[in-house]
């Protein structure tokens, strides 16, 4: 790994004149032992993995402990509806999110990005920027090594899984990826890729990982949902020149200073916010029975 | 680290790693006993204990233990695959002294008659420690050649069995040590830069003071 801020990948891509996507590709082939071709195809096989468990979506399922599940169908109806606020691309941001992490619950194949619990968040955004916006598997799949990589920063500077950072952490970091993919796509430069990444993390810090029974699924695919349409409206800020005044480097470290700091009830024990609640407290037992 | 520690692994949820790093605890424990298991005794601790059920952690177990990989589609019908095939497992919580909170011991016969107890815990992401082997202290997790080799602690034996290996071009890239007691039963760990063939494992099995000699190839996360 060579990269420990997202300001030294910037200052790489503008001093040797390369993409972001350029960049981080050329760490990967050094970090893995392998040619661009080869990341590539592997990359290509997590994008298809994501593609395959929107399509074989299954309304009828629910989770094990039947928190979960239909809420992706819900979401799918009320769009052909064509009563909602929301335009078709947000709809099935929020659809594919849902159903993603609905999928995760009821024991269907996904990808960890970067966890289990965040699987909703990326491929929700990429899928509805694929069927909105036309833009090609090959494309999408490069984004990825964007996300990826601002990714592996956060992982090193901060963390990305709610049992150490908080949701902060995990929904953070898989929304912030995002962000950053969704600007790569449509040709930002690497200085918006890092707003976005700023501005999109600034959102949730504090967030507090608060699983009810401590099991994936409330609230966490809801906040898939929510992580994903931070990606989307901080993507749109970045590319229409807002930036963010704390530089992202700075607001990774301070999600990492709030998750020093967050008590351990609410770092997925399941013993704080959400998980502590008279209802989940009743759910929880009865689980148990 | 690199990109696919970030993107990645492809996996069954719910979770990494009470389901994912389940599959592979049972998965490396199938592949140390290298038999058709029959017979297996599961003691689920801490978190797993707490809501291994609801995260599958108990079918991702039996999935692994039945030769599946975190990705198999399969697993979430493990428990009849297992039925199906005469393999009979029981569960039981447990609180196990020192132990991380996603820690199972599996304690699993082969249809040969061999028997292997393994105690393993899931460490986040989809990755594994194993802690124990049958009751001998080890550290490792699966992701490189591992060769574990249960011997009598005398001198002589690790020489012969890093002389067998020297001599096949095999090169011992970590190796550690572990005895129950001053010449007692000891176990060593080798993880190896290259892949040990059943031809070497079998002429191991035959050296002086060696008494059983698992080998588990590197499994990819």
């Amino acid at each position: 790994m060579a990269y420990n801020s997202i300001e030294e990948i910037i200052n790489k891509c503008n001093d040797n004149k390369i993409s972001f996507y350029e960049a981080i590709m050329q760490d990967t082939c050094i970090a893995t032992g392998k040619k661009e071709e080869e990341n590539l195809e592997r990359m290509r096989n997590m994008w298809q993995v994501m593609c395959e468990a929107s399509q074989e979506y299954d309304s009828e399922l629910k989770s094990r402990s039947k928190m979960v599940g239909g809420t992706g169908k819900l979401m799918d109806i009320y769009m052909k509806s064509g009563n909602s606020y929301c335009g078709e691309f947000i709809l099935t941001v929020i659809a594919e999110a849902l159903k993603m992490g609905e999928s995760n619950a009821c024991m269907k194949r996904i990808v960890a990005a970067p966890t289990a619990g965040s699987c909703g968040v990326m491929p929700s955004v990429y899928i509805a920027v694929k069927k909105k916006h036309g833009f090609s598997d090959e494309e999408i799949v490069k984004s990825m090594f964007v996300a990826a990589g601002v990714g592996e920063v956060i992982a090193a500077r901060a963390y990305i899984a709610g049992a150490t950072g908080g949701c902060q952490a995990e929904i953070g970091t898989a929304a912030a990826m995002t962000a950053a993919g969704m600007v790569a796509l449509k040709n930002g430069t690497p200085e918006q890729i890092g707003h976005a990444v700023a501005m999109t993390l600034k959102g949730m810090l504090g967030l507090v990982c608060d699983p009810v029974a401590g099991l994936v699924e409330v609230p966490c695919v809801k906040r898939n949902v929510i992580g994903a349409a931070n990606a989307v409206v901080c993507a749109e800020m970045a590319l229409a020149g807002i930036e963010s005044v704390i530089p992202v480097d700075q607001v990774i470290d301070a999600m990492r200073e709030v998750g020093d700091n967050m008590p351990t009830m609410y770092k997925e024990t399941a013993c704080g916010g959400c998980a502590n609640t008279p209802k989940a407290c009743e759910i929880a037992s009865m689980l148990e029975m | 680290m690199n990109v696919f520690d970030i993107l990645g692994p492809v996996m069954v949820g719910p979770s990494s790693s009470h389901t994912a790093g389940a599959v592979r605890i049972g998965y490396v424990t199938r592949v140390m006993l290298a038999e058709e298991p029959v017979e297996a005794q599961i003691i689920l601790h801490g978190s797993f204990a707490a809501t291994g059920k609801g995260h599958g952690t108990d079918t991702a177990l039996v999935a692994g233990l039945l030769g599946m990989k975190p990705s198999d589609i399969n697993i979430p019908q493990s428990f009849e695959i297992a039925k199906e095939r005469g393999f009979d497992v029981t569960f039981q919580k447990s609180v196990i002294k020192d132990a991380h909170p996603n820690t199972a011991i599996i304690t699993v016969k082969g249809c040969e008659g061999r028997t292997i107890k393994i105690q393993a815990s899931s460490i986040g992401g989809g990755r594994i420690m194993v802690n124990r082997i049958d009751d001998i202290e080890v550290n490792f997790t699966g992701e490189n050649n591992t060769l574990i080799v249960h011997n009598i602690d005398v001198p002589g034996n690790i020489s012969r069995i890093t002389s067998l290996l020297a001599k096949n071009n095999i090169n011992i890239a970590t190796m550690q040590l572990y005895r129950h007691e001053k010449g007692g039963f000891a176990v060593m760990i080798l993880e190896t830069d290259q892949d040990v063939t059943k031809e070497i494992i079998e002429e191991s099995q035959c050296l002086t003071g060696i008494i059983k000699v698992t080998y588990l190839q590197a499994v990819e996360i």
